[in-house]
């Protein structure tokens, strides 16, 4: 099925800013589900609130567009009513990190199939500007007007301590690893997190003198490098993309059903 | 005793109602004094092949239950004040939505932590208005084993007739009460299955297109037809939109299926009501007390009754007017400041006849408690 098939133009245009990192991910993720060959009747797309969020209306699968933070929430009583649904929840970074925050670890604790992909732009972007979990220390927004001193959540770091059995990281100007990336998620059978930078020109990029997007883009491409590449070891402060926890683990849809059989004395 | 004559909990006799509804998942979070339902949930759901989650928190937990919903099965939460505090946003969710489910609330005396482990009734203006934002609510509870196993299965039944949550409002007495109880047949009682829609693969499905009789057949999740979910107001096809028009149509909509058809949702018992001058209306774990003072005093020929309410949302207000037309005096027994009192005087014609007898101190209002009131109306003296 072309990655046409998959989207719903009734819903275009698409509300997003020009330059936006998040149509960029919307397009790997057809693309991804389109390598798979997956019937879009078995995709389920539960999403919270934020720019990124609206990412559900787009394509053309079992949509739920919810609750600001609480998509995994709502997509783990999917999940587990039917579990044979593929289910992806696309999350901004405000809504996986700060109010979602608690979802998003229990989420990962309990193994249960689903892909969160981390939209993570660092800042509030629908709301105009404001800090978030992932904005970091120093940056500047609307209700950081002399810099910011919350530090920042590792989204990587968290996702792997906190149990989840496949944690990735790229970024939008890696269009073709976001892609295989998103692939390899939706592939794995237990609970994966694929955090993805995506610029946000309109909020943080103005507010940060980080240019427009294809300056945003470009410093994704210097300021990243692949776990135990050269240009890693070279310069340490790069931030590292690629696979960092691939393992399989007992999956709680799986467990569930074993408790079935308990229960009924099988 | 037979097998289907069991000495139970309150909160049992409620969790096996909701097994006898076909409650295919539960997901909750542990708090007093409603754990025994999430317990006894997490027993039989799987025996049924049902899905018992124990979510983060109660946030979590409607949520999940809304997502199950979604998906073709009857699902249900239980919690107590804290708890129900926190499932507001997802009550108007599933509200806006039209996602049938069930929320038990077991109330326990508040506000805050307040009294875990003693009674009150203080989430009934809650479970009317807890949520942001105009909608209907349809909100039930019982004082008596038998009903509130015949409530939660009309919850169920309500839920989805009118495609939207349900509050069943049990409290700590009859939550814990243990008393005998017969558990009705299959069959006995009648269900209320999802409305499915006979729209078939390939011809457009409107999710929030009503019907002429005001119901919307739905689609499961996962099933072939793909549609759109949004807590934004939404189309026929459940898209965004913010059309005048449509967003006027939507929340027309949702008040009226429930407003207009609130009859339909009203259930009451009247105990010795037919020569009364004297009514009392209670609900829930007053209500006992309110009954057995009204058997007692009508042993020395007063003519006292009870109306007892099981629907309290939307608030029969016919029935209520009616009930106290011709009364020397209307007392509510309930164990808060007048909640459904005020509702009371709103319905019937003459407000100064209405009076209130309460108890909030996490004791339960006792007969005892009731007639001294009464006194003091009467003008008699305590
Ligand atoms: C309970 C609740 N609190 C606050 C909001 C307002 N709100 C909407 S989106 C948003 C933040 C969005 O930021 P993020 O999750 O990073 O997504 P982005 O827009 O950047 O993609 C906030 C605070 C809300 N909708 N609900
Ligand atoms: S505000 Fe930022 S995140 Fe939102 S659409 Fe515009 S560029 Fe994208
Ligand atoms: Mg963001």
């Amino acid at each position: 099925m072309p990655a046409r098939d998959y989207i719903r133009e009734r819903f275009f245009p698409h509300m997003w800013c020009p330059g936006c990192g998040h149509g960029i991910v919307l397009n790997a993720l057809l693309r991804a589900v389109e390598a798979l060959g997956l019937d879009k009747k078995n995709f389920v797309m539960v999403s919270g609130i934020g720019c990124s969020a609206r990412i559900s209306g787009y394509v053309d699968f079992h949509s739920m567009h919810t609750l600001h933070g609480r998509a995994l929430a709502f997509a783990t009583g999917i999940k587990i009513s039917k579990p044979e649904l593929n289910v992806i929840v696309p999350m901004g970074d405000g809504d996986a990190m700060a109010i979602g925050g608690n979802h998003f670890i229990h989420a990962a604790r309990r193994n249960i199939e689903m892909t969160a992909i981390v939209m993570n732009n660092r800042i509030y972007g629908m709301t105009g500007g404001q800090f978030s979990p992932l904005s970091g220390y120093g940056t500047m927004g609307t209700t950081a007007p002399y810099g910011n001193i919350d530090h920042g959540f590792n989204t990587v770091d968290l996702a792997s301590s906190a149990g989840a059995t496949f944690v990735a990281r790229t970024t939008t100007y890696h269009a073709r690893e976001l892609a295989d990336f998103i692939g390899q998620a939706i592939s794995h059978p237990g609970f994966s997190v694929l955090e993805v930078l995506s610029q946000c020109p309109t909020q943080f990029g103005r507010r940060n003198k980080a240019g427009d997007a294809p300056e945003m883009l470009e410093s994704y491409r210097t300021g990243t490098a692949r776990i135990d590449s050269k240009k890693k070891r070279e310069n340490p402060d790069l931030i590292e993309r690629g696979i960092f926890v691939q393992k399989e683990l007992p999956e709680y849809c799986r467990e569930y059903e074993r408790i079935i059989s308990k229960a009924r004395g099988e | 005793m037979s097998d289907a004559v069991k000495f139970i909990q309150g909160n049992v006799v409620c969790a096996e109602a909701a097994v006898y509804a076909g409650v295919g998942m539960f997901a909750g979070y542990p708090i007093t004094p409603s754990t025994e339902i999430a317990e006894h949930m997490s027993v039989r759901l799987p025996q049924v092949g049902g899905k018992f989650l124990q979510m983060e928190d109660e946030i979590s937990s409607l949520c999940a239950v809304i997502g199950a919903s979604l998906t073709g099965h009857k699902t249900m939460t239980a919690t107590s004040g804290p708890g129900f505090s926190l499932m507001q946003e997802a009550l108007g969710y599933a509200v806006m939505t039209e996602i049938p489910c069930v929320i038990v609330d077991v109330m326990r005396g508040g506000p805050s932590t307040g009294l875990p482990t003693h009674v009150g009734q203080g989430d009934v203006m809650q479970a009317r208005y807890g949520t942001h934002g105009d909608h209907a609510i349809i909100a039930v509870t019982a004082s008596n084993h038998a009903d509130i196993f015949r409530m939660t299965v009309e919850a169920f039944n309500f839920a989805e007739t009118y495609r939207t949550p349900v509050i069943l409002l049990l409290d700590e007495v009859i939550g814990h009460l243990r008393e005998k109880i017969r558990i009705p047949e299959p069959g006995e009682i009648p269900l209320v299955g999802r409305l499915r829609t006979a729209v078939e693969h390939g011809v457009d499905y409107h999710p929030y297109l009503p019907r002429e009789d005001g119901r919307l057949p739905m689609s499961d999740f996962g099933d072939v037809h793909r549609y759109n979910v949004t807590g934004l107001y939404h189309d026929m096809w459940g898209f965004p939109t913010e059309k005048p028009e449509v967003v006027y149509g939507l929340i027309r909509h949702l008040v009226d299926k429930i407003d207009h058809n609130s009859e339909k949702m009203t259930r009451f018992r009247k105990y010795h009501t037919k020569d009364a001058e004297t009514l009392f209306i209670s609900y829930g774990a007053a209500a006992r007390s309110a009954l057995h003072l009204v058997e007692n005093r009508r042993k020395r020929g007063e003519r006292i009754g009870l109306l007892e309410l099981n629907t309290l949302w939307p608030f029969p207000a016919d029935i209520v007017r009616e009930a106290c037309r011709d009364m020397n005096f209307v007392l509510v027994v309930e164990m808060n400041m007048g909640q459904i009192t005020r509702e009371v005087k709103l319905a019937v014609e003459d407000p100064r006849k209405v009076y209130l007898a309460n108890r909030v101190d996490g004791e339960l209002i006792t007969p005892m408690d009731i007639q001294n009131i009464v006194r003091l109306i009467q003008g008699r003296g305590v």
